[in-house]
């Protein structure tokens, strides 16, 4: 039979050399290997204590940035939604009640905000679409779930802690990859 | 016979086209077509006496005839200047047009909020058009900016005085249209603005078309304010049996799924309206049962209205329940049941109005 590629090999049927059947020389040499990488450097972490450092340019989950004020960002442009190549992003405006200012930064909102995590395949073209600096990738790995359902993120998933009522939460949520005023 | 009218030889950015006597030179462009025609804000082909204010349709004369080759002085509004036999013009080849037009849109942006993100007229607005093209990307004005409340004239038309660069297309349109205009420029320079004397409604029949005119988005839809981008919306021709003796009733609908969520009057290649629509058809009508689908509006591919709009799409036959010998798989996931967008129960398009946080009601629990 012609081999499928250049690198295919050929098993050896031979019969085992006298060397080979006295079984004891293979062991030892198996545990000479074995004992050998006690003595090299770990390529592991003792992950969740010990975490790797993140690439600058990782792409992890979205957040939904505040402003300092605590007002959301988001205006509902559908600029994030129609850059998706995955059609991960959903929404739906309004407009803002008077009386609402304290909540949303612009006359229009998002009143519902969602990104399929099944759908999404972390590109980051959201985040560049984005003309008000709401949407961002953090260094945040989507969490894994039992049920497709709990894959949906709602706004209540994705916004960010408000950083005048919470501000420990907001910091620790913004992470390194949000974007800083000029 | 009729004698035969002598026609007028003209050329454009080095194409030669023959014309008849009376034609503008933008006309005589949109005949040759493409890049070679100027883009226009205020001049609209079915006004009468528009054009001639925005500036933007500038070209160079190079040869003014053949009987007096001699150039024009100036760069001339292709719009109002009428083409001569023999004449040269260069418009995308001249670097003096370009330059010209780039200093027109500064000039134009310099009151514009540059509120793309919240406008709803983002993504068939002829400035934005030309801000992308001609536009900088920093502006060089450090003063206050020109602005004004916006507010609702009647109950179908938002007006966003801010946005305006006035054009005078939507006063020509209630001249032209209805028996009485109700708004019109008020106070000059800076201070212009369009305004009704005070803060009336406008209630004509036809006066819903002053939204289709207005090249940027300071008279905007009320009823479909905020409720989708024109990018997620899908446009369809459809027509109907309108009582209205002026209408035509031939008009676009613009669909998300099954709803309807607004009406507008059908626009040709160059972004003009190709016949009016009462206010009847625009902002009443907006159930799939009161109109004929004449089938979908033709997308140029590089707007951006044609984005995710995929064509014959063939869908796949859904194959599980062959595969499981008839059952229904357990773990199949109807996507409205964790969604809080597109919820089947709430129909956007029949809210009157944008839509306010009363609209959506708290979380329902699923699961």
């Amino acid at each position: 039979m012609q081999a499928l590629t250049s690198r295919a090999k050929r098993v050896e049927r031979k019969p085992m050399t006298l060397w080979e059947r006295l079984y004891l020389p293979g062991i030892a040499k198996g545990m000479m290997i074995t004992f050998g990488h006690i003595f090299k450097r770990k390529p592991t972490v003792n992950y969740p204590e010990k975490t790797r450092p993140f690439s600058p340019v990782f792409r992890g989950l979205q957040v939904l940035n505040r402003d300092e004020e605590g007002r959301e960002r988001c205006t509902a442009c559908g600029l994030c939604a129609v850059a998706c190549p995955a059609e991960a992003i959903t929404m739906e405006a309004a407009e803002r009640l008077p009386g609402e200012e304290h909540l949303y930064r612009e006359e229009k909102y998002a009143a519902k905000y969602e990104i399929n995590m099944l759908r999404c395949i972390f590109c980051g073209l959201c985040e560049e679409a984005c003309p008000k600096d709401a949407v961002y990738l953090s260094e945040t790995f989507a969490p894994a779930n039992y049920t497709r359902k709990g894959f949906i993120y709602g706004k209540d998933e994705l916004l960010i802690p408000d950083p005048v009522k919470q501000p420990d939460e907001y910091a620790k949520a913004l992470g390194a990859r949000a974007p800083r005023p000029k | 016979m009729a004698e035969e009218k002598k026609l007028f030889k003209v050329t454009i950015d080095n194409i030669t086209i023959e014309v008849e006597p009376g034609t503008s030179i933008l006309m005589a462009a949109r005949r040759i077509g493409g890049e070679v025609a100027p883009p226009a804000m205020c001049y609209y082909t079915k006004l009468k006496g528009s054009g001639g204010k925005c500036r933007t349709c500038l070209v160079e004369v190079t040869a003014g005839s053949t009987a007096d080759p001699r150039p024009m002085p100036k760069l001339v509004a292709s719009c109002r200047t009428n083409v001569m036999d023999g004449m040269v013009v260069r418009n995308i080849t001249s670097e003096k047009v370009i330059d010209a037009r780039n200093g027109v849109v500064e000039f134009l942006l310099i009151n514009h909020p540059l509120d793309c993100p919240i406008c709803d007229q983002a993504g068939e607005c002829s400035l934005q058009d030309l801000s992308y093209e001609h536009g900088k990307e920093g502006t060089r004005y450090e003063f206050q900016r020109r602005t004004f409340e916006k507010h609702d004239l009647g109950p179908y038309i938002q007006l966003h005085m801010t946005r305006c660069i006035l054009c005078y297309r939507c006063v020509y349109v209630a001249d032209q249209l209805t028996e009485r205009r109700e708004h019109g420029v008020l106070d000059r320079g800076d201070h212009s603005e369009i305004a009704t004397y005070i803060k009336k409604a406008l209630d004509h029949d036809f006066i819903g078309n002053i939204i289709d005119v207005c090249p940027v988005g300071a008279l905007t839809d009320r009823t479909f304010r905020f409720k989708n981008r024109v990018w997620f919306l899908k446009p369809v021709e459809a027509h109907r049996e309108c009582n209205h003796p002026k209408c035509c009733g031939k008009v676009t609908l613009w669909y998300r799924g099954e709803e309807v969520f607004r009406v507008t009057a059908r626009k040709d290649e160059w972004g003009e309206v190709v016949d009016w629509i009462c206010n009847e058809c625009r902002f009443e009508k907006k159930k799939t049962s009161d109109w004929m689908i004449e089938g979908p509006t033709r997308v140029d591919r590089h707007s951006v209205i044609s984005q995710g709009h995929y064509v014959g799409v063939v869908r796949p036959q859904e194959v599980v329940y062959d595969v499981m010998g008839g059952r229904k798989p357990k773990l199949l996931m109807d996507i409205h049941s964790v969604s809080e967008v597109n919820e089947p129960s709430i129909d956007l398009s029949k809210i009157e109005g944008p839509a306010h946080s009363t609209d959506f009601e708290p979380k329902k629990l699923t699961n």
